[in-house]
């Protein structure tokens, strides 16, 4: 995301191209297609290749932003350019209506719960009276400064240019952030962002927005280059050819937006003036060859243009290494020091008839190692989800601190300084290491998304990045700090997780299945940490299922079996106790 | 309003209903086996039916021609792919399903062309035309990017509409056709008139619903398509055959498909592009059905035909915008209702 060079260098070219001498006006027209378009696939990358929420329905943002303004500034006669701020705003309603509705979707449901609210919208704007039916509105007055119209397609160019690419910038900028890093987290699921924090719905929400404003910006343009808006262009077959360049330029790339916008509108055009020439007397074959180039672009390569065209660029080496002088505050700490962190009483989990955990107490005092084994399927990781509020229990009840947190969701357990790795890692592995781990970090940040597309957030994102560097380097993977998180060995993977959890500045960390996977040396390391860590004052669960190692670093274990507490002691009695070899090995030894 | 405008809005909505209950189901049955959300499931019905009405009228249909030609290609597509290990056999099979069968089916067309055929033979000739499309369809477009996300299917499944859209136009021409009833007969119940097609209409849908049911509960390959659809790779390990299901799914939705346009024609003038807003409605059913459940997507689609039946005889104006802003409460509720699950995506 470094890097504003070849931006500018973009930047200048466009500003140049209207000077070319005997540049056919015609094509400036297409460039301000391409730049309309490039606006609304813009959002779409945020929303849909970054956010996972695929939406078939922008093209009637778009339509909101055109109307607003038409309406405004014909029967009110209000200046453009107060419309610009309205015409944003009402998008922006919108997206947050609609959206409220729609984010909560799962999986197919989203996509084809905007194309029915698309398809609504666009009947919506044909039978409006106020909005003219399906003639729409003309005669809407052009942008202006001072005495200067922006009437030709060639002077409002610089207008749609600059408009995209400042909302490239924001929308990177916006992406490099403590907010876009959740957002970047959305798409595999919300499970661990949400254990460090991040309030996911709203997350979701706030890309739906984003991409619903950058729609009606698009919209706005639009109204005023054509001076006219009907409601043709913002029905479901715009939405899908959106969401259609979105996914040819490269879903995952702001600037494969931008590229996808501009593969589409010149094929199109280009298929509309040449083909009848090929196949005179045909109506629609351009909509035949466009599908059929469609599905043979996606068989071809189905992750888009940009990403493709990348990768012959050479690859730059990694990232800066932040500066680990910078600090962060430490987490609020409740006065006093409790001796018990943790206490779980009766803790029963049913899932239909299957209890997975019956009855469970144990609790973990400060300053203490305690290791939960059992058999496979004896309730361990269910314990580790109910402690999270990721599940919540059937009925007993779990405290942190002498508090009840039975209804807790994972964003309050964090809070509450308790952090946790994943059975089944979880870490984006399109993001690097470094990324990965500032997400820990994410409840000690305080810069908001507006601030962030502003870069106003430099300092704080700087403390962060030192801190997540800080227990990359302590966990000893400074090597790999900037290398992809998807790329690194599943051992190393974990200990990524043990990184991010401690980003969080816990007294309790919770960790699953932390040596699976690691050789014999990085085992005898990981041990060391956890001992260092309980030295300097906190308290670690770990479950595990490897004996030699939970012996020698464990206080205290707690052993189920069929999601029932069979005993708990030290290492020294667990390991002579006969209900546990008993459980292990199915005969008294 | 008096009972008399009451039936006939029910009798309507409830015609309508039925047939966006079978392209639910096959839209259903589609995503459910493959992934696919299946946009060009309209231009099944738009095909059936101008094939139907086409050959009815003593017209050639374009559409053999198409069958052929996507036979073509999806017979060099399994060439292609099993380039290092061909063997006469498969050669055959590939040949016999993919060139010999719709070739016979254009030579048929080719003779009855031009004779005004028996109405069974019509519709036979066109189901099966629309059939050999679909199987293709799949082999050609979805085959090969099985193992993609819901997304890039969802993209290339609308390129395909775009596609099939516009071949469409060239085949039909921008008129809008009407066919002959596949029943004529007709009697009257109380102030209602049942017409033999209307009965056609219904006693297909619920043969159609009772059919997938027996498929999916009773049959070796009813099971074997559910397991793909809830686990490919599973599935390929017991040893089904993924892109069988797949093709199997494609056969379905497609003879569902024409099947409801052939149904419909009779009733209503289509043109070539009318199959996107049926499909549609059988969309907004399916998914209200959830995607998953066939007699709830059933229920939903005859809700979804009242409904328009209704708004179009208060608000015609806003018949579109009613239909599709039910969906908006229905997502509501599922939101409401649903937890929120973890889903491990690609």
């Amino acid at each position: 995301m470094n890097g504003r060079l070849p931006i500018l260098v973009f930047a200048l070219v466009m500003a140049a191209i209207p000077f070319i001498p005997g540049m056919p006006p015609f094509w400036i027209v297409l460039l301000d297609n391409i730049g309309l378009a490039a606006l609304v696939a813009m959002g779409l990358v945020l929303l849909t290749g970054v956010g996972g929420l695929t939406s078939f329905g922008q093209a009637a943002f778009v339509g909101f932003g055109a109307y607003t303004t038409a309406v405004l500034s014909t029967a009110y006669g209000l200046s453009p350019w107060l419309t610009l701020p309205l015409s944003l705003l009402v998008s922006g309603l919108f997206a947050v209506l609609l959206g409220l509705i729609t984010v909560r979707l799962s999986g197919h449901y989203l996509p084809l719960g905007t194309l029915a609210w698309g398809l609504g919208l666009f009947y919506l704007f044909s039978k409006l009276e106020f909005l003219g039916r399906n003639d729409g509105i003309s005669a809407i007055p052009p942008l202006s400064i001072g005495t200067f119209k922006m009437l030709s397609p060639g002077s409002i160019y610089y207008a749609i240019w600059v408009a995209v690419i400042v909302s490239a910038l924001l929308t990177m900028n916006l992406l490099d952030s403590r907010t876009g890093r959740a957002i970047r987290a959305l798409r595999r699921g919300h499970v661990a962002a949400e254990a460090f924090g991040v309030q996911t719905p709203r997350a979701k929400l706030l890309v739906f927005i984003h991409a619903a404003v950058l729609a009606g910006l698009s919209g706005w343009l639009y109204a005023h280059l054509q001076r006219a808006v009907n409601p043709t262009p913002f029905g479901a077959q715009a939405g899908i050819e959106y969401l259609f360049i979105a996914v040819v330029g490269g879903a995952g790339y702001v600037w494969g937006g931008v590229l996808g916008a501009a593969i589409v509108v010149i094929l199109k055009e280009v298929l509309q003036s040449y083909l009848p020439l090929i196949l005179p007397g045909s109506g629609q074959v351009e909509t035949i060859v466009f599908g059929i180039m469609l599905v043979a672009l996606l068989q071809l390569a189905p992750g888009g243009v940009w990403p493709w065209l990348m990768s012959f660029l050479p690859q730059k080496a990694g990232g800066r290494k932040p500066d680990t002088s910078l600090t962060l505050p430490a987490r609020f700490r409740a006065p006093g020091e409790a001796s018990v962190l943790l206490q779980v009483e009766k803790a029963r989990k049913q899932f239909g008839g299957v209890i997975a955990v019956n009855n469970v107490s144990f609790d973990v005092q400060a300053r203490e190692i305690v290791a939960l084994i059992g058999p496979n399927g004896a309730g361990k990781s269910t314990t580790f989800n109910l402690i999270t509020g990721v599940l919540s229990a059937t009925s007993g009840s779990i405290s942190v601190l002498g508090k009840k947190v039975d209804k807790a969701p994972p964003q309050e357990i964090v809070k509450l300084g308790i952090s946790r790795t994943f059975q089944h890692v979880k870490l984006v592995p399109d993001m690097t290491v470094l990324e990965n781990v500032a997400i820990g970090a994410h409840l000690r940040g305080h810069s908001g998304p507006i601030a962030s597309m502003l870069r106003l957030d430099r300092a704080d994102e700087a403390r962060l990045l030192a801190e997540a560097a800080r227990q990359i380097e302590r966990v000893g993977l400074g090597e790999q700090m900037h290398q992809l998180a998807g790329s690194l060995s599943l051992g190393q993977q974990r200990i990524v997780e043990i990184a991010r959890a401690l980003c969080v500045d816990p007294m309790l960390l919770l960790l699953d299945e932390p040596a699976a996977g690691l050789r014999h040396m990085e085992k005898q390391q990981l041990a060391k940490l956890l001992r260092d860590l309980r030295d300097g004052g906190m308290s670690v669960l770990l479950v595990e299922h490897d004996m030699g190692f939970v012996m020698n670093l464990a206080d205290r274990i707690v052993v189920l079996d069929f999601g029932t507490k069979i005993a708990e002691g030290t290492p020294a009695t667990i390991k002579t106790n006969p209900e546990v070899i008993k459980a292990y090995l199915g005969v008294a030894a | 309003m008096n009972t008399t405008i009451l039936l006939f809005l029910l009798q309507d909505g409830i015609t309508n209903g039925a047939i966006y209950a079978l392209l639910g189901l096959a839209l259903v049955l589609v995503f459910a086996v493959t992934r696919v959300i299946l946009i060009p499931q309209g231009e099944f019905v738009t095909y059936g039916a101008l094939t139907y009405a086409s050959l009815a009228s003593g017209q050639m249909p374009g559409t053999a021609k198409l069958a052929l030609a996507m036979g073509i290609v999806a017979f060099v597509f399994d060439l292609f792919a099993a380039r290092k290990a061909l063997h006469g056999r498969l050669i055959l099979r590939t040949f016999l399903t993919n060139i010999v069968l719709p070739g016979i089916v254009l030579a048929a067309i080719l003779y009855f062309a031009g004779q005004k055929p028996p109405v069974a033979i019509s519709m036979a000739l066109s189901l099966v035309i629309v059939a050999l499309i679909g199987v293709s369809l799949y082999r050609i477009v979805f085959q090969p990017l099985a193992h993609t996300s819901v997304l890039v299917l969802l993209i290339a499944s609308v390129g395909v509409h775009l596609a099939l859209q516009g071949l469409g136009l060239l085949f039909f021409g921008a008129e809008g056709q009407r066919g002959p009833a596949v029943l004529s007969t007709a009697f009257t119940l109380g102030a209602l008139r049942f017409t033999g097609q209307s009965i056609t209409v219904y006693g297909i849908t619920i043969a159609f619903i009772v059919g997938l049911w027996l498929f999916f509960g009773f049959t070796r390959y009813g099971k074997a398509l559910r397991a793909t659809a809830v686990n490919r790779l599973g599935a390929r390990l017991a040893g089904i055959r993924t892109s069988l299901s797949g093709q199997i799914a494609f056969l379905l939705a497609s003879v569902i498909g024409a099947l409801s346009g052939i149904l419909i024609v009779p009733i209503t003038t289509l043109y070539y592009d009318s199959g996107f807003l049926i499909g549609l409605k059988g969309f907004v059913a399916a998914i209200i059905g959830g995607l998953v459940s066939y007699p709830l997507t059933a229920i939903a689609a005859l809700f979804v035909g009242i409904v328009e039946a209704f708004s179009s005889f208060y608000a015609s104006n806003y018949k579109e915008v009613i239909v599709f802003m039910l969906l908006i409460p229905v997502l509501l509720l599922r939101s409401l209702a649903a937890p929120a699950v973890e889903e491990e995506k690609d």
